[in-house]
């Protein structure tokens, strides 16, 4: 008869393997000082005068100074955007407008090491994950919509599919350059010019497509780019000449801009904040359900509006799952974005930490239990070390707020029943995880739950085709798939 | 004294290379010595194609719309030497567009032809479209470029694998055209280029218990010998013209897979 | 419909509280982890101690029926001095042969630290009466083979009947009379991920010192993801008993950056304690010679040509 026996501490003498660093060479990118408007097809001054520094939150250096738009500005942009809409991009041959966009998918793969470095030098996020991640589903948005805009019959058949004219677009810091294709692409291929404004922090990327935009020869003002703070978004979201606006960021700032668009006839798409739950049943694969865990809370730094913030576990389940994950988080590696071997980069901005910070206060003082895993941090630059709290309430601030940050709160539940309860209680709607081996349950499950995407043993995955965006206060419209085309379009009735 | 210049060989595209014809013959077609593919050359290319199918379509959608758009940019780059063998700049101009229009298709088909179907039961119930197989194809002879591209894409884009023979009168065309295949990081054998006698090969086509589909748009006269022979292994058969564009085109050579999925706790 | 195997006496249920319960492994997200973990990049320093230890962990392998004891001398004069002109690198763990060379292998060993491993139990199939399989143990065994590589049962497996794989493990521990026991479940075989946890379990409570992946005879052999897989149950064993086990991926591993993949996802999956040829080996031949070459390129900054190292 075999014993397994109890070996325990014998264990010989431990390998210390410090991974040395492994930089990606940041002079692939060549920083301009300043970095005009793109206003149609040139770079321009600001008419307002003002410029202000974009600061890389690893190192706190200032990159470059782009342009602060004002309303003249902001309006030129529109102007710019409905001459070309007239006089050209809506009469030109719906096949010529998707080679455009399949001219702009490749330049795109081309430069994709250059828009990698770009991303992770202005935004903070792992060189890993703007290379593998943000740039090809980037280039791949931009291939997939550029196949609809000579196809818009077949997506609706006997409906004659128009463009709306002018779309103005305000995007956030948390996936520059996807955010921006998710935007522009389906807005382009459906014969609408745009107006966009990149986040205030992590405008470079954008500015690079600028360049792209002139290497694949877009005609002049079908794409404009202004940069500014909230200010310009503002300005750009009165402007009377728009046809369409559309907006990814957070919920409060969205209703901001639902009221200021109210009786005014611009169709509008919200994508807006999330506190996804992350549901993980007793016979999930448990080794790949905290795989999951981690790359939906701590995959971006946490600044993903679907992120699984909330994990529920199922209490049958609770120690092994909870051991497995506070494992799993002393083995991230948080440090220099540029570093290869970076799992975890910076925070995006200093007020963003702030936030973070005064959030994580406030479960510990409301009575969670905060578990942090050791972690060197860089002496510049503004970072947070992956968190995990347990023993947290529903009613907790961090159960309830949206955190933005590498910050799980954990709770439990014992039934199915439950687990969708405690899902659907809360005022977001935008995403949710379940992990289970049981293929009815995941589908008993996706009937049940008030989410607009449903992963199923997966998290945080994103497909041009796959249709995304929220049910409730994490917005409305869709972005990605046939359903992407419909918010740019006007339909005969 | 002019240069004297190096004249091309016209030879067979098989399994992502260009042999001559197994029984070493050619026909002057156009100016040019051309292969004669046997049924020899017509089974090897089946096998191949045969071969490829699985890879292919186990590609994603995105990989295969990325590769028939690269058969476009290759296309564009031949510009010249394919308008030598066709019509002129506009047929080739209007093939390569064609091209670019079924690159954008494939990652779109199952959104268009496909759904989830609400039946009246706790099941969760989907159909997804996926390519039936080997497709032969027997390619209209006008516009010599245009014809083969609008019978090949079709089925490509839909994640067939294909054998095609180009019109007898006109086989320059396909030879520039499997040049340019050959130059888009296809995978060996997803598509083959049979120049010769499609009298003389369609019947063992036609007739051959590994091929799925078989497109009778380029046969001149009367398809029904053929529509009899391909009956053996109920192959799906299809005729369309050399000018048509459209996803229906695409889903001839599809087949439709339903699912079915209790929905419990 | 076969009737439900009878356990062994003392076989706990996987259920139970003495052995990890056998669970679900998703392949798809094991495979997304094991390319993750593949994507580190080790350089310089990091570098040179991964590829040093990786000779460390070698055990140099030669399984061919046209083996002889010439090939077998010169094998394990490669095994004790791997790189002919850089004497700090190490030799390598042991030296993996069938039973009729292990004396060969044994006379030109002596002295040094290098093991001599043998296969047995009707390697590569297992296709054999246990009696034959146990008899075959004891006699590498006596002929002074350090370490056994064994087959699992996997036609046993495939059909279900896992207390009798359970069972010829147990002997095979036995008939090794201290000797260190690996068990080859031939991932490559058993089809699917959760195949290869419960086969790694049954092998762990059987009595395993080692897990390996594959014979080398069938492909795939071993594939990272397999691997992490087999590691994922020891951490789990570990976890739930204090007992531990090494494991040894072999077949298919012939370049440096694979091997140093392998190390970076058993740093990452293990810990730094597992670090050691005690508790991981690789199962190779050829991969010996890319690792001399990466190393002596970080030495001397020139990519190297198989010229300037010995065959074997």
């Amino acid at each position: 008869m075999a014993q397994v026996e109890k070996r325990g501490a014998n264990l010989p003498a431990t390998f210390e393997w410090e991974y040395a660093p492994a930089p990606e060479a940041r002079d692939i990118v060549q920083l301009q000082e300043r970095y005009g408007l793109f206003i149609g097809g040139q770079e321009v001054e600001p008419r307002s005068g003002e410029w202000f520094g974009s600061v890389s939150p690893s190192t706190e250096e200032t990159l470059f100074e782009v342009a602060q738009a004002g309303e003249e500005d902001v309006a030129l942009a529109v102007e710019a955007a409905r001459d070309a809409f007239r006089n050209g991009w809506s009469e030109l041959a719906a096949s010529e407008r998707s080679k455009y966009l399949f001219r702009i998918a490749r330049i795109i793969q081309e430069r994709s090491r250059e828009l990698a470095v770009a991303e992770s030098l202005d935004g903070g996020k792992p060189i890993r994950e703007s290379r593998d991640v943000d740039i090809p589903l980037a280039a791949a948005h931009f291939f997939y919509y550029a196949g609809w805009a000579d196809k818009l019959e077949y997506a609706f058949p006997g409906r004659n599919p128009q463009p709306l004219g002018v779309a103005a677009q305000i995007i956030p810091w948390n996936f520059p350059l996807l955010m921006l294709s998710w935007k522009i692409a389906p807005a382009l291929a459906c014969g609408n010019t745009v107006v966009l404004k990149p986040a205030e922090t992590t405008p470079l990327s954008a500015m690079i497509f600028a360049d792209i935009c002139r290497q694949a020869e877009l005609p002049p003002g079908v794409v404009n780019l202004v940069t500014g703070d909230g200010t310009t978004g503002g300005y750009l979201v009165q402007n009377e000449g728009i046809d369409k606006l559309a907006f990814t960021g957070s919920t409060e700032v969205g209703k901001l801009i639902m009221r200021e668009l109210a009786g005014r006839d611009v169709r509008a798409t919200m994508e807006l904040g999330g506190k996804a739950a992350n549901i993980v049943f007793d016979d999930a694969a448990l080794d790949q359900a905290v795989e999951g865990i981690v790359n939906g809370i701590y995959f971006n730094q946490g600044h993903v509006c679907c992120a699984g913030s909330r994990l529920l576990v199922q209490e049958s389940i609770y120690e092994p799952l909870l051991e497995k994950l506070k494992r799993r988080l002393t083995t991230l590696r948080v440090g220099d974005p540029l570093d290869k071997n970076t799992d975890v980069g910076a925070i995006n901005s200093k007020a963003q930490l702030e936030k973070i910070r005064e959030l994580v206060a406030s479960g510990e003082e409301e009575g969670a239990e905060i578990f942090q895993p050791e972690c060197r941090l860089p002496e510049r630059g503004y970072w947070f070390v992956p968190t995990l709290f347990t023993n947290v309430a529903q009613s907790y601030r961090i159960a309830q707020e949206e955190i933005f940050g590498p910050v799980l709160s954990v709770l439990t539940f014992r039934t199915p029943e439950e687990a969708v309860e405690k899902a659907n209680n809360t005022p977001y709607g935008l995403s949710a995880g379940v992990w289970t081996e049981k293929g009815s349950r995941i589908l008993w499950m996706v009937e049940r739950l008030r989410a607009g995407v449903v992963w199923a043993n997966t998290y945080n995955r994103f497909d041009p085709t796959s249709p995304f965006g929220g049910y409730k206060e994490s917005g409305f419209g869709r972005e990605g798939g046939r359903h992407g085309l419909a918010p740019y379009l006007r339909f005969d009735e | 004294m002019s240069r004297l210049s190096v004249k091309k060989t016209y030879k067979l595209y098989i399994g992502g290379a260009f042999p001559r014809s197994e029984s070493g013959r050619t026909y002057e077609a156009e100016g040019h010595n051309v292969a004669r593919a046997s049924r020899k050359d017509a089974r090897d290319a089946v096998r191949a194609a045969r071969a490829a199918f699985p890879g292919w379509a186990g590609a994603t959608a995105y990989n295969r719309g990325q590769v028939l758009y690269r058969l476009a940019e290759m296309m564009e780059a031949r510009a010249a030497d394919l308008e030598a063998a066709c019509t002129g700049r506009a047929e080739v101009d209007a093939a390569i567009d064609r091209t670019v229009w079924y690159a954008g298709w494939t990652d779109k088909l199952s959104q268009v032809l496909g759904g989830s179907n609400p039946v009246a039961g706790p099941y969760f119930d989907f159909t997804v479209p996926e390519p039936t197989g080997v497709v032969a194809i027997l390619a209209p002879a006008e516009p010599p470029l245009l014809g083969l591209v609008s019978r090949v894409l079709p089925a490509l884009a839909g994640g067939n694998v294909v054998v095609a023979v180009a019109s007898e009168a006109h086989p320059v065309a396909a030879v520039e055209l499997a040049e340019a295949v050959a130059t888009s990081d296809f995978p060996a054998g997803v598509v083959n280029l049979l120049t010769g006698s499609a009298d003389e090969l369609a019947p063992w086509l036609a007739a051959h218990m590994d091929v799925n589909a078989i497109d009778l748009t380029g046969v001149e006269g009367s398809t029904a010998e053929l529509e009899r022979a391909a009956t053996e292994n109920v192959k799906r058969v299809v005729r369309s013209s050399a000018d048509a564009q459209s996803p229906y085109e695409i889903e001839a050579f599809l087949e439709h897979k339903t699912v079915w999925h209790p929905i419990g706790v | 419909m076969a009737q439900a195997p009878a356990l062994v006496g003392g076989f706990e249920l996987p259920s139970g509280p003495r052995l990890p319960r056998i669970g679900f492994v998703d392949a798809v997200a094991l495979e997304e982890r094991a390319a993750t973990l593949a994507k580190r990049s080790i350089k310089r320093e990091s570098k040179v101690q991964a590829l040093e230890l990786a000779v460390r962990m070698m055990d140099l392998t030669t399984l061919e029926g046209q083996d002889t004891p010439g090939k077998v001398a010169a094998l394990c004069s490669k095994a004790m001095r791997p790189d002919p002109v850089d004497l700090t690198v190490p030799s390598v763990a042991a030296v993996c042969v069938y039973p009729s060379l292990v004396a060969t292998a044994k006379e030109r060993l002596a002295g040094s630290d290098v093991k001599v491993a043998s296969v047995a139990t009707a390697f590569p199939s297992g296709q054999s009466p246990t009696e034959i399989k146990v008899a075959e143990t004891r006699a590498v065994v006596e002929l002074g083979a350090d370490e056994v590589d064994m087959v699992i049962d996997r036609g046993a497996f495939l059909s279900g009947r896992y207390a009798k794989v359970f069972d010829e493990i147990v002997r095979v521990k036995e008939a090794c009379a201290g000797a260190h026991l690996k068990v080859i479940l031939e991932t490559g075989e058993l089809g699917t991920y959760d195949n290869v946890r419960r086969a790694s379990l049954i092998a762990i409570a059987a009595g395993a010192d080692f897990i390996k992946t594959s014979t080398g005879k069938v492909t795939p052999a071993a594939t990272l993801p397999v691997t992490l897989c087999m590691m994922e149950v020891v951490r789990d064993v570990h976890a739930e008993t204090g007992h531990i086990v090494g494991i040894k991926p072999a077949g298919g591993i012939r370049a440096s950056k694979q091997a140093i993949q392998y190390l970076v996802t058993l740093y990452e999956t293990l810990g730094p304690e597992w670090m050691t040829p005690d508790l991981f080996r690789f199962g190779a031949s050829s991969l010996l010679n890319d690792v001399l070459m990466q190393l002596r390129k970080e030495k001397t900054g020139r990519y190297q040509s198989g010229d300037y190292f010995t065959i074997d």
